[in-house]
């Protein structure tokens, strides 16, 4: 380990290390918490002056971005050891709270709670398998990355078996998983920005752009590690700030996590209320019939086609004879504009609408009942059996792919090599996870929060006389909030009502009726979210492409302060690109992110894991791992995935194996690899000398 | 904590490290074990732990609350012991005086 020693030592002498480092750092993040503190009173003194709102969000976009570019300009450096892995000096808590704002994104923040609220106990396995993941990182993996003590995933992999065949495949596979997952942040970036600013989205994602390069251009890992930390104090004081508010407002206790057992029993009490009433059985009866009148139409669709048509030019006609104002005739000719063109489009629309009507022509607007584990009965006919096994595989094979993926993302692994030593990173992990706890059990606390809200206080209300945030947001994106009166008795009933989950946190100050500054307060934590994922994800992205690629294949020899030259203009080219890609707004994104982790588990984790705890592993086990693991799990997303089928002009009929969602692709994709590296490396000659040392090196402290 | 290289270490110090090694693994096996029964055997039979716990449904609430609070608890036991562990292999590979040449 020669590298290390050589860098690592003018590191130590040249920057404050140890205690009296920690002792610092402290007191700067404290201060640091009392400054942010003092701008939301603030920006509430201004609120209660007259400040406009618009001008109250901007500062809250630009003022802790601001701050972050501050520690970034401060942090600046060109050394490798300090730009790659911080200068390996981060005690374990400010590991952990890094970790915590790497780690969570803009899913985790405001995706997570309307899930929750959206799928109930379904939600929940985004919870344990997002959580559960970090202990096996724990277990089988940051001690040793630690020990091993380089810069990149590649490295220890290549390190370990033998060469550049497996760091080629783990570059390629890194960069897939991240690449998916930066593109989902920058759009989350430019959401949160043209929403709170009122810019449009392709300048929101380039302002948010800027917002990240200031933190990770100049200072690399060591720049973007402690603005992770000053993020992770926005973000966490953002989330639980409105939860706590609206849980006293609800039951007079400011720790809902403790309590909302009860909330959940009023939910529970509620949804039967629901299921019986009458106004929303008519509301279940209008979509039904909504629906069943386009089934009739998709029967016979160029005679429904025609039909559509005559009425529209009937409808002209009449109008033109009756010289009625031009503004008519036009809305008029528009309506006609908007048939079909022909049999294929009309198909395709009314089968959307179809399906739309139907999903919520379901009781309690299609959500499943809050509390209940898995659909179907297992108990009740064939069909609810065998909806309950369906539910209940998929579930599990959820999490597994969570876990895994989590313990195989290179952007959340890498954090673990700038600890100072083996022991601070075990400890790393752990502050890690209680990190992101304190934000975990708050989501699903909020979830059943705001459906306490809807279900008793909300549902029943007088259409003239709904709270204001639901105007609000009705007017400011119909695709996150929509009501209408179906039934046309007055009243709101659940079935009336379309949400988007991201609603959940975005609405929740104004649930809880607290001052606009609140909002803007969410915001800035949701762009801290959304920022520090995507620092970390484009530092990994940028440096597999330049400290593995360019540096370990091309140019061995390249001095130190060039490596890290080329590292900052790989880094602005790959932001550039994903920023470009965002601005297409490519597909579904989530879909993407959860993507990354069946991806990442089936390409890394069976090399990390049997690289430690098997010597017998080899180069070529690996490498058939990497590629076959990944390769099955591409395969049956390539094959099942809706929406990836069209792209790649797939016709074949979808087909589950044992009824698994190609969301979980990972399932098959990760037991797919282990088995792999075990009976390729039996069949090949045994690792390099140096390769099992590696390993009795790396296993001890 | 300085350990010489693997190679040439003296027998009494490599079977330590062994031994560190061996107390690794059964550590992290039975902390996996635990980890495992947690998020899955507990959760593959959700439907059928559902009696009230606090108010929450059991499983409702190992899912959202017990069991993300265990999987701390199992990192913090590990980082513990493992540092104990730690601190036994430098007893151990410390060339005691009868043992010494």
């Amino acid at each position: 380990m020669a590298i290390r020693t050589r860098t690592f030592a003018p590191a130590r002498s040249r920057f404050l290390h140890g205690p009296a480092f920690t002792r610092r750092l402290h007191w700067i993040y404290v201060a640091f918490g009392l400054a942010f503190l003092v701008f939301v009173g603030a920006m509430a003194l201004l609120e209660q002056l007259g400040l406009p709102r618009r001008w109250i969000g901007f500062l809250f976009l630009v003022g802790p971005i601001v701050f972050y570019a501050g520690i970034g300009i401060l942090s600046r450096t060109t050394d490798p050891t300090e730009y790659y892995v911080a200068g390996r000096r981060v005690p374990a808590l400010y590991n952990g709270m890094a970790t915590g704002a790497d780690w969570m994104s803009a899913a985790s923040f405001i995706g997570m709670a309307g899930t929750l609220y959206l799928s109930g106990y379904g939600g929940l396995a985004y919870i344990l398998g997002w959580t559960g993941g970090f202990c096996l990182v724990a277990l089988l993996i940051a001690p040793y990355l630690r020990k091993f003590g380089q810069y990149t995933i590649p490295d220890f992999l290549a390190a370990r078996y033998d060469g550049n065949l497996v760091r080629v495949i783990a570059v390629v596979a890194a960069i897939a998983c991240s690449f998916l997952y930066v593109v989902a942040q920058i759009y989350g970036v430019g959401l949160i920005t043209s929403r709170i600013t009122g810019v449009a989205f392709e300048v929101g994602v380039f302002l948010g752009l800027g917002g990240i390069l200031v933190c990770s251009f100049l200072g690399g890992m060591r720049a973007v590690t402690w603005t992770q930390v000053a993020q992770y104090i926005v973000l966490l004081v953002a989330y639980l700030v409105p939860v706590a508010w609206l849980s006293i407002k609800q039951h007079a206790t400011p720790v809902p996590q403790a309590t909302y057992g009860y909330q959940l029993q009023k939910v529970i009490a509620s949804e039967k209320r629901l299921q019986a009433d009458p106004a929303e059985r008519r509301v279940i009866a209008v979509f039904q019939a909504r629906a069943d009148a386009l089934d009739a139409r998709l029967a016979d669709i160029p005679a429904a086609l025609a039909a559509e048509r005559n009425v529209a030019l009937r409808r002209i006609a009449e109008l033109k004879a009756a010289n009625a104002p031009q503004g008519d005739i036009q809305a008029a000719e528009r309506e006609l504009a908007r048939v079909p063109r022909d049999a294929d489009a009309a198909r395709d629309e009314w089968t959307r609408e179809r399906d739309a009507n139907l999903e919520r022509a379901r009781p309690l607007a299609g959500m499943p009942a809050h509390a209940q584990q898995f659909a179907g009965d297992p108990h009740g006919d064939p069909a609810a059996r065998r909806a309950f096994d369906d539910s209940r595989h998929n579930f599990i094979a959820l999490v597994f792919c969570l876990m895994v993926g989590t313990a195989s993302l290179p952007h959340v692994l890498t954090r673990f090599y700038t600890t100072p030593s083996v022991a601070e990173a075990r400890a790393s992990v752990a502050w890690s996870l209680l990190f992101i706890v304190l934000l975990y059990l708050t989501a699903p606390a909020l979830a059943v929060l705001v459906k306490v809200e809807v279900f008793d206080a909300l549902v029943g209300t007088r259409f003239d006389q709904l709270p204001a945030w639901i105007n609000n947001w009705a007017h400011v994106d119909p695709s996150l909030l929509q009501v209408d009166d179906v039934n046309g008795d007055g009243i709101l009933q659940l079935g009336e009502m379309k949400i988007n989950g991201d609603i959940v946190v975005l609405a929740t100050p104004e649930i809880a009726s607290l001052p606009y500054v609140i909002s803007g307060l969410v915001a800035a934590g949701g762009l801290a979210a959304a920022l520090s994922t995507a620092d970390g994800l484009l530092l990994t992205i940028a440096n597999a492409l330049s400290h593995d690629l360019w540096f370990r294949i091309v140019d061995p020899k390249a001095p130190a302060t060039k490596r890290v030259t080329v590292s900052k203009v790989l880094l602005l080219m790959v932001a550039l690109g994903a920023a470009y890609v965002t601005a297409q707004k490519p597909g579904d994104i989530l879909l993407l992110v959860s993507w990354a982790f069946s991806i990442a588990a089936s390409a890394f984790f069976p090399a990390l894991v049997l690289g430690v705890f098997w010597k017998r592993a080899n180069r070529w086990g690996a490498a058939a791992a990497m590629v076959g693991g990944l390769g099955l799990t591409l395969y049956y997303a390539l094959v099942n995935q809706p929406g990836v089928r069209e792209a790649f002009g797939v016709t074949s009929p979808i087909q589950l194996w044992w009824g698994i969602q190609p969301i979980a692709a990972g399932l098959f994709g990760v037991p797919f690899g282990f088995a792999l590296l075990v009976a390729v490396s039996l069949v090949t000659p045994p690792p390099s000398r140096a390769a099992r040392e590696m390993v009795d090196e790396v296993r001890l402290p | 904590m300085s350990i010489p290289d693997s190679h040439g270490a003296p027998e009494a110090e490599r079977a330590a490290r062994a031994r560190h090694w061996r107390r690794t693994v059964r550590l992290t096996a039975a902390l996996l074990l635990a980890w495992f029964v947690v998020g899955f055997v507990v959760t593959w039979f959700a439907r059928d732990l559902d009696f009230p716990f606090f108010g929450w449904p059991f499983s409702f609430w190992v899912a959202a609350q017990g069991g993300i609070v265990v999987f701390v608890v199992l990192i913090a036991i590990y980082a513990r012991r493992m540092a104990r562990n730690d601190r036994r292999l430098a007893d151990e590979s410390r060339p005691r005086p009868e043992a010494s040449h």
